[in-house]
């Protein structure tokens, strides 16, 4: 369905934005085409190795897919941002919320916290590498660490927004520790989690992709500084627009029917 | 034909109800948002005979709210003592607000409440009683605030209180859906019996629930007078409450 008319015809008014306007995902579609034709024509007048024609990327991207190459470092770095991903949230969200709990906590580690914000991710990951050796844990240890503090923030934000009436009715009606934490507190703080998941799997992707560029042999990151080597444009395309792709697949399949289902008891 | 209400296993519900509520501040001061020292209650010493019901009333501000939340044990810091009917007994409260889960069903939120050890048991019965049976799976967000009272009615009962509190819960209701929701308080509060303890600045409530009327002054609140209401609750129709509460506001003219 490509237009929203109907149904609301008695509304001359309504009736007549909805044939004009096009639904939210025509508006993404034409939106993303509008994205490739300028790319094609760009292409085309430039007429360059540096910048190849959509084509070019796609016969790139077969090239590896068809080998196994490709989905063999697209797993690699999934696998790295998985780990760092769960890392940073579980450990991000508990600092998170024993700061946002406690003012004296908060008051103690707040200037560690605007320091490790302010940490350049490179310094991060060379010094893992230096202190822990060129591995895995090393690897995915230095994104995790990225992202930490940026989980924090949100979610000290949340914990410091509970509702107090919540958390006395909780009291009165004497509910445990357990009972409170799963339908009192995490139901509150879950928009903030929510928002540290969506600002956290971008960012931890791109920052595995420097991580496997200076200290790995495989994933997305070797393969893009592999073909920086040979100075193969389509090629690092490919993988970035593959990689990209993966995510998206993520965010729609796995992060949006999660979100819709914790917040169910919304009013629509 | 209401059903029972009384659960089967609460074998000492009268005998716990035998212990009056003995409340007695005598100083409550707490920091404005300015930082500034509030003294906000002076002297307030009352006891509510077992399975009565008591209401605090007085103008707004003037610390029942306050002396509700020392009751309740949310504020402990005060000076005096509270004795409560049952020690070990649980305490529901009623605020101003139904403060119910929007996460949680309707049902999710009366269970929750419930202890482990009947956490699974049949709130059937409650739930015809309260007029919510078909509301069971329905979220907060989705009732009007006057069914929320009721759901906030229904988990404090729930939970089979030695102790009722009450904080003006009929606040911001459109009359008719106040009075409704007063008798069906009645009703329920009649079948069990449970020492209650209402906070209002509605005279006309107070008429219409109560048993005694304790009138507190302005802040620093201090007791300025009881008033006992004989009449059986099902005898105050809405011509007796009328009067009453011009007989009840000549007498204490000064206060109200």
């Amino acid at each position: 369905m490509a237009i929203d008319a109907g149904g609301t015809a008695n509304e001359e008014g309504t009736n007549r934005r909805a044939t004009r306007s096009l639904t939210p995902k025509a508006v993404t579609a034409l939106s993303l085409l509008g994205l490739l034709v300028i790319w094609w024509v760009v292409a085309v007048i430039a007429d360059s190795r540096v910048l190849p024609t959509p084509p070019a990327v796609f016969d790139a991207f077969w090239r590896d897919a068809a080998t196994g190459e490709l989905w063999f470092h697209l797993a690699m770095t999934l696998m790295r941002v998985f780990f760092a991903f769960v890392a940073a949230m579980v450990i991000g969200s508990a600092i998170g919320i024993a700061l946002g709990i406690s003012r004296e906590a908060n008051r103690f580690f707040d200037p560690w916290l605007i320091l490790f914000l302010n940490i350049p991710a490179l310094v991060v990951i060379v010094l893992a590498y230096i202190w822990f050796g060129l591995n895995e844990v090393a690897a995915i240890g230095a994104i995790a660490v990225n992202k930490i503090p940026n989980v924090v923030v949100t979610m000290r934000e949340g914990a410091r927004a509970l509702d107090r009436d919540l958390t006395e009715m909780a009291e009165v009606y004497r509910f445990g520790a357990m009972k409170r934490l799963r339908h009192v507190v995490l139901p509150q703080l879950q928009p903030y989690f929510a928002a540290a998941s969506r600002s956290g799997l971008a960012l931890i992707w791109k920052i595995a992709l420097v991580v496997e560029l200076l200290g790995r042999s495989d994933g997305v990151g070797f393969q893009i500084n592999l073909y920086f080597q040979l100075f193969d444009v389509a090629g690092i395309l490919a993988y970035t627009l593959a990689f990209v792709a993966v995510m998206l697949l993520i965010e729609l399949l796995i992060v949006q029917p999660l979100e819709a289902h914790a917040t169910r008891w919304r009013r629509t | 034909m209401a059903p029972n209400l009384r659960h089967e296993t609460n074998i000492t519900a009268p005998t716990n109800a035998s212990r009056p509520l003995r409340v007695s501040i005598t100083g409550k001061t707490f920091e404005g948002a300015d930082g500034v020292l509030v003294h906000a209650i002076e002297d307030i010493a009352f006891e509510a005979p077992a399975g009565s019901f008591t209401t605090l009333i007085g103008p707004s501000g003037c610390g029942k709210t306050t002396a509700l939340r020392i009751v309740l044990g949310l504020d402990r810091h005060f000076e005096g003592g509270v004795s409560r009917p049952d020690p070990d007994g649980r305490i529901a409260a009623v605020f101003q607000e139904p403060r119910l889960l929007p996460w949680r069903t309707v049902e999710q939120n009366i269970r929750l409440a419930l202890s482990a050890a009947v956490e699974g048991e049949n709130l059937d019965d409650l739930f015809a009683i309260v007029g919510l049976s078909e509301m069971r799976g329905r979220f907060p967000t989705e009732l009007s605030l006057g069914l929320a009272r009721r759901v906030a009615l229904a988990r404090a009962f729930a939970i089979r209180p030695s102790l009722l509190l009450l904080d003006e819960p009929f606040v911001s209701l459109d009359e008719m859906t106040a009075t409704r929701l007063r008798r069906l308080l009645i009703e329920v509060w009649s079948a069990r019996r449970t020492t209650a303890l209402m906070v209002t600045h509605n005279l006309r409530e107070a008429v219409h629930l109560s048993d005694r009327i304790i009138f507190l002054t302005e802040r620093p609140s201090t007791v300025r007078g009881v008033h006992v209401i004989d009449q059986p609750r099902n005898e105050r129709d809405a011509e007796w409450r009328e009067a009453e509460t011009r007989r009840i506001a000549d007498k204490f003219s000064g206060v109200l």
